[in-house]
């Protein structure tokens, strides 16, 4: 079963899958407040959550579908 | 749609054409090649009337690409070619194996290898119909005497397809596309069509490619919500790709076995005179012809000459020549090849008979009196090397 | 509950297979999103890919999907839209898949106009076979089998299509992928042969051997090489040596194959 990691930000949960995530950095790269960094075994982990703006980048740039950003109501 | 019996003049390919309409063929995507582009021609005048579709594509390779898709759409479909473009086809055939999708493919033959004697008769790709693709795959391969023939042939190529969802190939000779005769054809109505197995149950317990050795598991059209993953790769029974070695086995197994599991319902073939004969005659396509009317001429100066003349060349009619070979009595096999289903003789036959090929590749047909005279030669077998003296 | 990509995806066969940093899984999720945007009937969708590792994305997706051969996506894809043009008919391919050994296929699907939607994941590369150059591969750039560089010139694939007589033509990149989302759209909703290239990034077998190690690294080349044709044709940009437009780059108006065959029906049932 795919276990998936949920992250409350002001503005959004973030839905992390980290056994699809393959380290690739795009997500990192594309945040505009620093929110990701890759933990030690080279897997996403969010870092900054209340600096999160729930943009969506990190979603559309994720090329293996690890993140999903679910914007509060 | 024809809605009565009737008997009309012409040829092969003509009729080619009528009995793939009457066969419920609805899709022929095609390229223009000598000896074959009649049936294209038919198609692209007789199909539209029909609902159905005809596309000239810009190569052989799209014309077989396109009527795998059409038939995945659910339409029964057929392409037509030659020599060259056979070749050509080669791959897609071997999808349309993997990938177990009912198709017809027409190889009008001609005189080869490469551009050859495109408007000259050959019995050459025999071998190619059989093992031209590559890999483990099925082959069914019909070859028809006459424009009668092709017609009752065409409906039973489209049939088997469709029974055992995999390409069946209808393997004419120059001679017989072009040759014009009377061509008997029932009430389109009579004729018994077969349909592709298609799914009953729901979308979660849908098996496109499952099933044991010899079945030959249910398809969906595209379009009615089973949602079916397609691939030329090696798929498990819900059609994902896989590596498995089980997997692997089950499926390139299968895919034989459900052909190889019903070789009585395909097989056929005509006997002539062979139950007293002391000497058999093996032929098909046009050099059946030349052969019947040498069997006439042998019989006529009493010799006790019979005919095997198998419509179906693959898979291989081995009853036919166990027959014979247990009686030991010698076996010639004229073909416009140098030598290519006589080996299968020889397989069958195992030494008990003499199997002696008699080969033309220079364009023409044979004639009666060589065929006669190289019957007259025959000699019981004696040794294994007694059949190979002679050769071609 | 927001959109979930995940509702078009066969998820028993994720996580897909291609490698980190890869762009093909940025164009599978842009197309995802155009087909929830689109809202066709999810029966009546097919997609047809060729061979490579673009072509896997069929694989992954919910529908009716085929994974035919090299270079032939196009043919199958015609006969399907033919013997059923009710079919919502998408075909996935690859650069070296559809413009080397599928290139005499795209130019006559673009040259009948017939309704179907391309799109093209342009890595300018061989990827799936390790590295080899492709006609899209640009001059100069090294490739396993361009060892010294190479040396041919490569096509522009969009040009190409509209020369051959596609009626939608667009270029996007996974960089700027609201516009890939919305030329698939677009393409899809235009009657006729849509091409979309969807330029692409491949790490592992392109980047490497030409300067550019980490994905993010090819991603920005694309976000700094791409130019918008609206500002291009306002005068406001103009493309530099090595630089490529991108957004809608043509669109005309001709008759559709499938619906001229329907003509051919009722003539030949002299209904007209």
């Amino acid at each position: 079963m795919i276990q998936i990691e949920t992250n409350k930000t002001p503005k959004c949960e973030l839905e992390i899958k980290k056994q699809w995530c393959k380290g690739c950095n795009l997500c990192v790269a594309a945040c505009p407040r620093s929110v990701l960094a890759l933990d030690l075994l080279g897997k996403i982990k969010v870092v900054e959550a209340e600096k999160c703006i729930a943009c969506g980048l990190c979603e559309s740039t994720c090329p293996d579908f690890a993140i999903r950003v679910i914007k509060n109501a | 749609m024809r809605e009565l019996a009737e008997v009309r003049l012409m040829q092969g390919n003509e009729a080619c054409v009528q009995a793939a309409l009457d066969a419920g063929v609805r899709f022929f995507g095609g390229y223009p090649i000598t000896p074959s582009t009649e049936i294209a021609e038919g198609m692209a005048e007789k199909l539209p009337a029909l609902g159905g579709k005809f596309i000239q594509m810009e190569d052989e390779i799209a014309s077989i690409a396109s009527i795998i898709g059409a038939s995945l759409a659910g339409v029964k479909s057929m392409t037509a070619t030659s020599g060259p473009g056979f070749s050509l086809m080669q791959e897609n055939l071997g999808y349309a194996c993997m990938t177990e999708v009912p198709c017809v493919i027409v190889n009008v033959q001609r005189g080869g290898p490469s551009t050859g004697r495109p408007t000259a008769p050959a019995q050459g790709d025999v071998m190619q119909a059989r093992w031209g693709t590559h890999g483990d795959h099925p082959a069914i391969v019909l070859s028809p005497w006459s424009a009668q023939e092709t017609y009752t042939l065409t409906v039973k190529a489209v049939n088997l397809s469709e029974r055992f969802r995999t390409p069946v190939i209808l393997l004419m000779d120059e001679v017989v596309a072009h040759l014009r005769e009377g061509v008997r054809m029932p009430d389109p109505r009579q004729l018994k069509l077969i349909e592709r197995p298609r799914p009953q149950g729901g979308r979660e317990n849908y098996r496109p490619f499952g099933g044991a050795l010899d079945e030959v598991p249910a398809v969906a059209d595209f379009g009615m919500g089973y949602r079916c993953n397609v691939t030329g790769l090696v798929h498990d029974d819900v059609g994902h790709p896989s590596g498995s070695p089980q997997v692997t086995n089950d499926l390139i197994r299968r895919l034989s076995g459900k052909v190889e599991a019903h070789r009585d319902e395909i097989i056929d073939y005509e006997l002539t005179q062979t139950g007293d004969a002391d000497m058999v005659i093996f032929a098909y396509g046009s050099t059946a012809r030349t052969s019947l009317r040498a069997l006439k001429l042998a019989r006529a100066q009493g010799l006790k000459v019979g005919m095997i003349r198998p419509t179906t060349l693959w898979p291989f009619p081995e009853k036919a020549i166990e027959e014979v070979a247990e009686r030991g009595i010698p076996i010639l096999v004229p073909e416009m090849n140098l030598g290519q289903l006589v080996l299968e003789v020889e397989r069958i036959a195992k030494g008990r008979s003499l199997v002696q090929p008699l080969s033309r590749v220079d364009g023409e047909l044979f004639n009666p009196d060589e065929i006669l005279e190289a019957v007259k030669e025959l000699k019981p077998v004696k040794s294994r090397k007694s059949s190979k003296k002679e050769g071609i | 509950m927001s959109f979930d990509v995940m509702d078009y995806f066969r998820q028993e066969t994720l996580p897909h297979i291609w490698c980190p940093g890869c762009g093909n899984g940025i164009i599978l999720r842009d197309f995802a999103v155009a087909l929830e945007r689109l809202n066709y009937p999810r029966d009546e969708v097919v997609i047809v890919s060729g061979i490579g590792c673009s072509s896997r994305a069929a694989g992954y997706l919910n529908f009716d999907t085929v994974h035919t051969t090299h270079g032939r996506a196009l043919p199958f894809a015609t006969g399907i839209k033919l013997a059923n043009p009710n079919l919502k008919v998408f075909v996935i391919m690859g650069d070296g898949d559809s413009s080397a050994i599928g290139g005499n296929h795209l130019i006559h699907a673009a040259r009948r106009n017939i309704d179907l939607t391309a799109i093209i994941f342009n890595n300018n590369i061989y990827g799936m076979t390790g590295g080899q150059f492709s006609p899209l591969t640009p001059r100069d750039k090294k490739a396993t089998t361009a060892p010294y560089g190479m040396i041919e010139q490569s096509f522009d694939i969009c040009r190409l299509a509209e020369g051959a007589g596609a009626t939608y033509v667009g270029r996007a990149t996974t960089y700027h992928n609201q516009l890939l989302t919305q030329l698939i759209i677009d393409g899809a909703q235009n009657p006729g042969f849509s091409l979309i290239e969807a330029v692409t990034h491949c790490p592992t077998s392109y980047g490497r051997r030409n300067g550019m190690a980490s994905p993010s690294d090819m991603v920005r080349w694309q976000k700094d090489n791409a130019v918008w044709i609206d500002k291009v044709r306002a005068g406001k940009a103009e493309v530099k040596d090595g630089q490529f437009t991108i957004g809608l780059l043509h669109r005309h108006e001709a008759p559709e194959f499938t619906q001229a065959y329907m003509e051919v029906i009722k003539r030949a049932r002299g209904q007209e």
